[in-house]
């Protein structure tokens, strides 16, 4: 694909009063890995569920893989709402990993990552089995397709996760704080595949509060404070170089 | 200072030796004293029913297997699993109007639940019997005076008809309640899950959220079912040929009142053991995936136990 894989153009949005995102431009190109870092309220979560239409946008422009997100441009240029049918179209191209897991608890680990290539992409159960299986043997987890969600540690239950949106052969991956609900000793192991999945090519957004992941794994670094970017670059500039105050009084908190 | 080497900081972890408790369970006096206070009571009141001179057991073992004692039990079966079916349908409708967008199909929900919730069984039993006073034809077509399709006499509602209108129509106003509830108790990430994957609406609440949802809507279901069992004995008031009505009809004959009451009593206790076993084997059906510490075997010996015997070993 020529172009950004998602290109956000003043990308606002409220929740009340309160202004989450103050007009946030992005552009994502194909293969590349970007971390969003940021205290916490800064709007970094938000953007992220708007680039897969959880949270709607009051203005701005989100196209992905080239499309409008959520909207059809009508021939005299107004914007009509997508049906729920056409967005679940561009959805099935964004995989999301949440901070919590969100595993379907009364499925194994291995219906829940064929559920979708069987359910929703309609591949057969073999096809869909044969996929599910190469996934969660390349997560690490052979051993466990068998079992509940609730019968695996926080870890295991996260790469499950990753496998489940992968399954869907997504596009672009979205990670929403992937290891912040881990206990420490599991944080490893999760990092471990994203980051051999960012060496597969994969585009991928993180939101991530884990600085070294950023540090080895990340193309561009986006530290994003109070709704707005404040400023983006290499993981050398961002992290080693910050050009903002804010940016060095934030690193120098989590550091 | 003294730093005490590895080998005998371990020693200081790991304690070989085992010392046995061996402690001896303190006697409940006051326990025990109860104990034989409730069993005398039971004693008692089982030999006072026993012996009653007025109870003629010879009776209520004739008529246990009476022909039209068995017809009533299978009216009573039928109305009981129909208006339950069907009540939890219209409950499941219901509970999905409720909890949509539209502010119409709320309220129209909403209006529904509180008329059937509000009003007596009974009266509502009455009215569907004696429908044909107010709708001697019941037709169906363009409303507001347009074109009839379909019609027919207001006869057709028999009082088996009347009790499973009144009866579903009146269940489906609860179980919309429980359904909703067990809806609401689903972590609101799994449909954003669901829905991130891009997964058809339907099968979102198919295959996400109902089937969690049942661990929660199905103990008080199992009890509207076990009280639906006894509540059919409403339709008697329209001569409705179920179990309570029989032996009422056989009693005005034989005046073996006691004896007949006693008949249909056991016939309703079976039944809502029979429930009660039906209903342990569905939520544990439903509890896939939310109990950790279950593997297959034990799946399977857990099935085994009765339901008393399991709470003893999980209190």
């Amino acid at each position: 694909m020529t172009g950004p894989i998602v290109q956000t153009q003043a990308v606002r949005k409220s929740f009340g009063t309160n202004e989450i995102l103050k007009g946030i431009s992005l552009s994502v190109e194909p293969g590349e890995v970007i971390c969003i870092i940021g205290p916490s309220g800064s709007g970094k979560t938000t953007l992220l569920r708007c680039l897969n239409q959880l949270e709607k946008i009051d203005s701005g422009r989100i196209h992905v893989n080239g499309e409008l997100l959520g909207y059809i441009e009508q021939p005299d240029g107004s914007l009509m709402e997508r049906s729920y049918e056409s967005l679940r179209q561009q959805r099935q191209r964004i995989g999301m990993v949440f901070q919590r897991f969100n595993l379907f608890p009364h499925m194994t680990a291995l219906e829940n990552v064929v559920e979708g290539p069987w359910r929703i992409k309609k591949q057969g159960k073999a096809a869909a089995t044969a996929v599910a299986t190469e996934l969660l043997a390349k997560v690490g987890l052979s051993e466990r397709e068998n079992h509940y969600p609730g019968q695996l540690s926080g870890g295991q239950q996260q790469r499950v996760a990753i496998a489940r949106a992968l399954a869907m052969e997504p596009s672009l991956m979205l990670f929403d704080e992937p290891t912040s609900a881990l206990d420490p000793e599991l944080v490893g192991e999760v990092l471990t595949v994203m980051k051999r999945l960012a060496q597969t090519g994969m585009t991928m957004v993180v939101v991530t509060h884990e600085m070294e992941f950023a540090k080895t794994v990340a193309d561009r670094v986006i530290f994003m404070a109070d709704g707005v970017i404040v400023e983006q670059g290499t993981p050398q500039e961002v992290l080693q170089n910050p050009v903002h105050q804010r940016t060095r009084d934030f690193l120098s908190r989590v550091a | 200072m003294m730093v005490s080497s590895p080998a005998s900081r371990e020693a200081t972890l790991i304690q070989e030796e085992v010392i046995p408790l061996n402690a001896r369970k303190r006697p409940s006096w006051g326990r025990l004293a109860g104990g034989i206070a409730a069993l005398v009571f039971a004693v008692w009141v089982a030999y006072t029913l026993f012996m009653a001179p007025n109870i003629h057991w010879d009776i209520v073992v004739d008529f246990f297997l009476d022909g039209p004692v068995l017809e009533g039990l299978g009216v009573t079966i039928a109305l009981s699993v129909i208006s339950m079916v069907a009540g939890v349908l219209i409950g499941l409708l219901v509970a999905v109007m409720q909890l949509s967008p539209n502010k119409v199909m709320r309220y129209v929900a909403g209006a529904y639940s509180w008329f059937f919730r509000g009003t007596p069984l009974l009266v509502q039993l009455l009215f569907w019997f004696n429908l044909g006073i107010i709708f001697p034809r019941l037709e169906l077509g363009i409303p507001f005076g347009g074109p009839k399709l379909f019609g027919v006499e207001a006869s057709i509602i028999t009082p088996f008809i009347a009790g499973l209108l009144g009866l579903a129509i009146n269940e489906g106003a609860y179980m919309s309640q429980i359904i909703r509830a067990g809806i609401l108790a689903v972590d609101p990430g799994q449909r954003e899950a669901a829905e991130a994957m891009g997964m058809p609406r339907r099968n979102i609440m198919l295959r996400v959220v109902l089937p969690q949802a049942m661990r929660i809507i199905l103990p008080p279901t199992g009890n509207q079912f076990i009280s639906m069992l006894k509540t059919t004995s409403l339709v008697s008031i329209i001569a409705g040929a179920d179990l309570l009505t029989v032996v009422q009809r056989i009693y005005l004959g034989n005046f073996e009142v006691i004896s007949m009451l006693i008949v249909a009593s056991i016939w309703y206790l079976l039944l809502t053991t029979i429930a009660t076993i039906g209903q342990y084997f569905l939520e544990k059906r439903y509890s896939k995936g939310f109990d950790a510490s279950i593997t297959v075997k034990s799946k399977v010996i857990k099935n085994l136990a009765l339901p008393g015997q399991r709470k003893k070993t999980t209190p």
